[in-house]
């Protein structure tokens, strides 16, 4: 009974330290990348190619995604507004949310979905297939040339999707509350206008985003780094960074609000 | 020290490798004791065993991916436990590495597969690298195939393709993973003879880790057996064929009792059955 007791202590104190561990090593990595990104930049060539496989390839479910979420804040919003008759305001309400919150987190969420998971099924496979240590043998850093350019493709794409989001949520809302609803485009154009102010939402909608994708992507190429080179191995990494990605994103999303808005 | 004398010299210029009482710990598990081996420039030398036997473990100490745990082992003069990973790299210039199933680069075409090293670490024009990429293609009979994908090539394709890659930069040394593993019997003669006449042409010094014992005695040099972590026996193709020792000669005529048992270690049968008295 006791001998059992000690051992589930045990086992919880084995597993507090391996995640510690294992995020000591996930920060080493995250440095290493920061360090072996010079040869990166010096062929931007490699950068532009990981835009369009984190980026490009993410559009569709980013633009349909975002004309959704904003057609549905479009339908909610007229309805809450119109109690209190200032349906007019509802092109401050779908933009700020979006601007604000919707657009860096929810994109954010599809961007680990979508290419944070090929990220690390890419990396985690290209480990099983040795092709990592067949670049380690033909004397050429796997970080500097595999790891890198993922990392700067995807941060750059980050927040050039989360205002795409944006944007299309703001058609979406514009579609549904003007077009379909008939509130005045003039009143909501112009409160839109009023309201927004580049320093206090879009600027820090886009710190944001940028935060997420580094997140994201570190995330993403570590797990693939480190998954064990087996079928099972990649997949689980997989999950792992879909699920260890999401959780980041809502826990930077709460701490970057309460620095950035507090008192707004 | 300069002048050397007489005999650093010649040890130099004769062997490529020099492995001299190399020990190597994973973790508590010791999975090489002791090995003392030697390549000479120009070699193919064979390092053979039944899996698990350590011979992968030593292939990738010479490849320095791994450290000894003791002992020294000298590539070209150079010792690989005192390089530091820019060292590692120059050398693994002059070193050209096929793996297990190749492991092509399976983002990129057979073409760009066999230019990435020259792209990586020369400056040669586009026109240049193009001619070499072609004449390594050509050398292993695949000049036909530069722009289909790895997806679309056989295992013996891949092999090939892997083999012109690793030998881009002209290496001094070539290491071999199973070459002949999962191959049917025409791609193995062709990987076979490939294998002994690119080191011929080139000038090259070739280590095959292998247990395809028919395959590999064609054209090996000299043959190291391995077997628990230790040198069981070594000599050349013919000395292993005549060989009378018990594990050698299990492995060369692939016989089912020997040395190495059939049976995993288990407890008593009847026992497990329920069956014992």
């Amino acid at each position: 009974m006791m001998e059992a007791l000690l051992d589930s202590i045990r086992g919880i104190g084995r597993r507090t330290v391996n995640r510690v561990s294992r995020m000591g090593v996930a920060a080493r990595f995250f440095l290493l990348v920061f360090l072996h990104s010079g040869p990166s930049f010096r062929r931007f060539h490699l950068i532009v190619r990981e835009i369009f496989t984190a980026g490009v390839l993410s559009l569709i479910i980013i633009l349909v995604s975002g004309l959704f979420v904003g057609m549905v804040l479009g339908l909610q919003g007229y309805e809450t507004l119109q109690t209190y008759g200032s349906e007019e305001a509802l092109g401050v309400l779908v933009s700020l949310s979006l601007v604000r919150e919707l657009g860096p987190v929810v994109a954010a969420l599809l961007f680990a979905s979508r290419a944070g998971s090929a990220i690390t099924a890419e990396i985690g496979l290209m480990k099983a297939t040795e092709q990592i240590a067949a670049m380690e043998m033909m004397a050429v850093d796997p970080i500097a040339r595999v790891v890198a350019p993922r990392f700067w493709g995807a941060v750059i794409s980050m927040p050039l999707l989360a205002a795409l989001f944006s944007a299309m949520g703001v058609l979406g809302g514009y579609l549904v509350g003007v077009v379909l609803i008939g509130v005045d485009e003039g009143s909501f154009w112009s409160q839109m206008q009023a309201a927004v102010d580049f320093k206090e939402d879009i600027l820090n909608g886009v710190i944001k985003s940028v935060v997420f994708g580094v997140a994201v992507t570190t995330i993403a190429l570590f797990e693939g780094y480190d998954a064990p080179p087996t079928a099972e191995g990649v997949s689980r990494a997989t999950t792992r960074t879909v699920v260890t990605s999401s959780l980041a994103i809502l826990g930077l999303d709460f701490v970057l609000t309460a620095f950035m808005f507090r008192g707004v | 020290m300069w002048p050397p004398n007489n005999k650093s010299l010649n040890s130099v210029s004769d062997n490529l490798i020099e492995i001299r009482d190399l020990s190597f710990t994973y973790g508590q598990r010791l999975v090489l004791k002791d090995i003392n081996l030697s390549a000479r420039r120009g070699q193919v030398i064979a390092i053979m065993g039944n899996s698990g036997c350590g011979k992968t473990t030593l292939l990738r100490l010479i490849g320095g991916a791994l450290k000894p745990t003791s002992g020294s082992l000298l590539v070209d003069g150079v010792d690989m436990s005192q390089l530091d990973q820019a060292g590692l790299y120059r050398l693994r210039r002059r070193m050209g590495m096929l793996f297990q199933f190749g492991a092509l680069f399976t983002d990129m075409s057979v073409f760009d597969n066999v230019a990435f090293q020259l792209r990586e670490h020369t400056n040669l024009p586009e026109e240049m690298i193009r001619d070499l990429v072609f004449m390594k293609l050509n050398a292993v009979g695949l000049r036909g195939a530069h722009d289909l994908m790895p997806s679309e090539l056989s295992g013996g394709m891949s092999r090939r393709v892997a083999l012109a890659r690793s030998i881009a930069l002209d290496p001094m040394l070539i290491l071999y993973d199973e070459p002949f593993a999962g191959l049917d019997p025409i791609s193995l003669g062709v990987t076979g003879n490939l294998i002994r006449r690119l080191t011929d042409t080139l000038g090259m010094t070739s280590v095959v880790v292998t247990h395809d014992v028919q395959e590999s005695l064609k054209m090996v040099d000299y043959v190291y057996f391995v077997s628990d972590g230790v040198i069981e026996a070594q000599g050349t193709p013919a000395e292993i064929k005549a060989s009378r020792l018990p594990y050698v000669h299990q492995f060369v005529h692939g016989e089912e009792n020997g040395p190495v048992p059939f049976h995993y270690p288990a407890p008593d049968y009847a026992a497990d059955l329920g069956l014992a008295a």
